[in-house]
């Protein structure tokens, strides 16, 4: 079983997938006690358009989906800060449009398109050293605006209204924390595929949530727990030849369906 | 006159069309201890967030010292956040420090002072055993505590309290009040609150608040507006009652 290791594109996933984990569980941690889930799913899919624009004109898939998704962002942020009782409709509108914009690029190109296959569902074992390069940059990245960052975003994440009353620049960082999730989204695109990427951002962090009494503890569990659930679908996938996106999900859910099983018995033991 | 630290001068305020507050007149000094009271809707809250800069003020204006506490009527949001009593004291402090330019964006973590300072505010609302404790694991009153203990932190100029005893026992009531007492002898408190029996014996001033705003430094029996309804009867001729211990001819 160990021999895949040995593939060159078995280490690149491997390591494309840990990354791409451990970016997922901060920003998925983000995402979860911001109550985004649903706008992150909006970026998700508005990327659809960046993708069907970039097959039809030929450039970068991650390039276009990456501009769809910050643009998307920057205008969900835009509509939450100033807008917050139309949300629902502003963001199923963008939604909806994203997606559409993609499948009239992709109607428009002729032939079938194995990329857009790969971007619907993963293709984490396509994964080449230049997306590596790309995804070690978007964490580091990450890591370091939380860093340095923390209290702010932990503040406006907490109750923004305070925040603001202690001179922290809520609009500012309500916005970064969308643009950092579309970032990462696109990429967690890359391992599961558009259809699952939420799962894929929020499953280990119902876990962790759990488990932790800090955001900072709970990112960190989150990316620990997804990494291994990534690694255990990866190798699942290549053992019974599956598609990797749904080994990884799977492996997730059952873990968490494992998790809220024991969590009740304990409590029904005590 | 100089020793206004709040002064509120023809302030109207609507959310939408309908108007909330109406020609408020309003100047609380320094060692004031002011005390808001009127019936649900009233206004009470949106009052306080004109003041707090947290609705804008489009009719009339506000001057106000800067430097701010503020104990929000609803701290059940956000219950489920993963996030420590201790955590939540320390967002109370400013966002500043003494680096300028872009350094001081980048100032990283909390240092030991201002948690010291954090764990004698959660001391003195007497909530320093539950530092390390999640936030939604205390009860509602015991969370109230924990945010007038941030609102302390800050050491404010002024503090604005929105019902912060609603669900604190009568033992911590009188121990909030009694803190907001020995407080007021250095700093200005506005506090909301339902509780007419608690506010008599620590409020100096007292405004009525239902829509517009009536005044009492002392009792005069014509502050009573019939126009305002049962709520004012019952409550003002209660607080008249306690405050003159003399029949109201209401
Ligand atoms: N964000 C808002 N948008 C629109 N209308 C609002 C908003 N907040 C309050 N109102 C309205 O303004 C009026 C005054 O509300 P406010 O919260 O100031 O009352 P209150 O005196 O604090 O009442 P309570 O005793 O229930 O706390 C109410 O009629 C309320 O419906
Ligand atoms: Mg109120």
């Amino acid at each position: 079983m160990l021999e895949v290791l040995s593939y060159d594109f078995m280490q690149n996933a491997l390591i494309a997938g840990i990354l791409v984990s451990i970016a997922s569980g901060i920003i998925g941690s983000l995402i979860v006690v911001n109550r985004m889930v649903f706008l992150a799913g909006g970026i998700a899919h508005t990327s659809y358009g960046g993708i069907g624009m970039a097959i039809y004109f030929g450039f970068p898939i991650f390039f276009g989906a990456s501009l769809f998704a910050v643009l998307s962002a920057i205008l969900m942020a835009y509509i939450t800060l100033n807008q917050r009782d139309k949300i629902d409709t502003f963001v199923g509108l963008i939604w909806a449009v994203g997606m559409a914009i993609g499948i009239i690029f992709v109607d428009l190109t002729p032939g079938y398109n194995v990329d857009l296959m790969s971007y619907l569902f993963g293709s984490i074992l396509a994964v080449s050293s230049d997306d590596i390069t790309y995804i070690s940059s978007l964490l580091g990245l990450i890591i370091f605006i939380m860093i340095f960052w923390y209290k702010q975003i932990l503040a406006v994440s907490y109750d923004s209204v305070y925040a603001s009353l202690r001179g922290i620049n809520v609009k500012f960082f309500y916005t970064l924390i969308l643009v950092l999730s579309a970032l990462t989204v696109v990429i967690a695109i890359k391992v599961v595929g558009l259809i699952l990427v939420i799962a894929l951002l929020t499953i280990p962090v119902y876990i962790a949530e759990k488990l932790s009494s800090s955001l900072a503890s709970m990112m960190i569990i989150s990316g620990i727990l997804s990494s291994i659930f990534t690694v255990i679908g990866l190798f699942v996938s290549y053992q019974f030849d599956i598609t990797s996106g749904a080994s990884i999900i799977m492996i997730s859910a059952l873990s968490l369906l494992i998790f809220l099983s024991i969590l009740k018995i304990k409590k029904q033991l005590l | 006159m100089k020793n206004n630290i709040l002064e509120i001068k023809n302030l109207s305020f609507a959310y939408l069309q309908q108007e909330v507050l109406q020609d408020i007149n309003l100047e609380v000094a320094k060692d004031d201890f002011l005390a808001i009271i009127g019936p649900n809707g009233g206004g009470k809250s949106t009052l306080l967030k004109l003041i707090l800069g947290l609705e804008k003020v489009k009719t009339g204006t506000i001057k106000i010292s800067k430097n701010l506490g503020y104990v929000p009527q609803n701290t059940n949001i956000n219950i489920n956040f993963p996030i420590k009593v201790i955590d939540v004291v320390l967002m109370g402090h400013k966002n500043e420090t003494k680096v300028k330019g872009i350094k001081k964006y980048f100032k990283i973590g909390y240092t030991k002072d201002e948690k010291d300072c954090a764990l004698a505010s959660l001391k003195e609302v007497g909530m320093e055993k539950f530092a390390d404790s999640k936030i939604g694991s205390l009860s509602g009153g015991q969370r109230q505590r924990v945010m007038v203990a941030r609102a302390l932190s800050a050491h404010p100029k002024i503090l604005l309290l929105d019902e912060p005893t609603s669900s604190i026992d009568v033992e911590g009531q009188k121990q909030i009040y009694d803190l907001l007492k020995k407080l007021n002898k250095e700093i200005t408190i506005i506090v909301v609150s339902h509780d007419i029996s608690v506010i008599l014996g620590y409020a100096s001033k007292v405004a009525y608040i239902n829509k517009k705003l009536v005044i009492h430094n002392g009792i005069e029996k014509d502050i009573i507006d019939r126009d305002n309804g049962h709520f004012c009867e019952v409550e003002m001729i209660q607080m008249l009652d306690q405050l003159k211990q003399k029949d109201c001819s209401c």
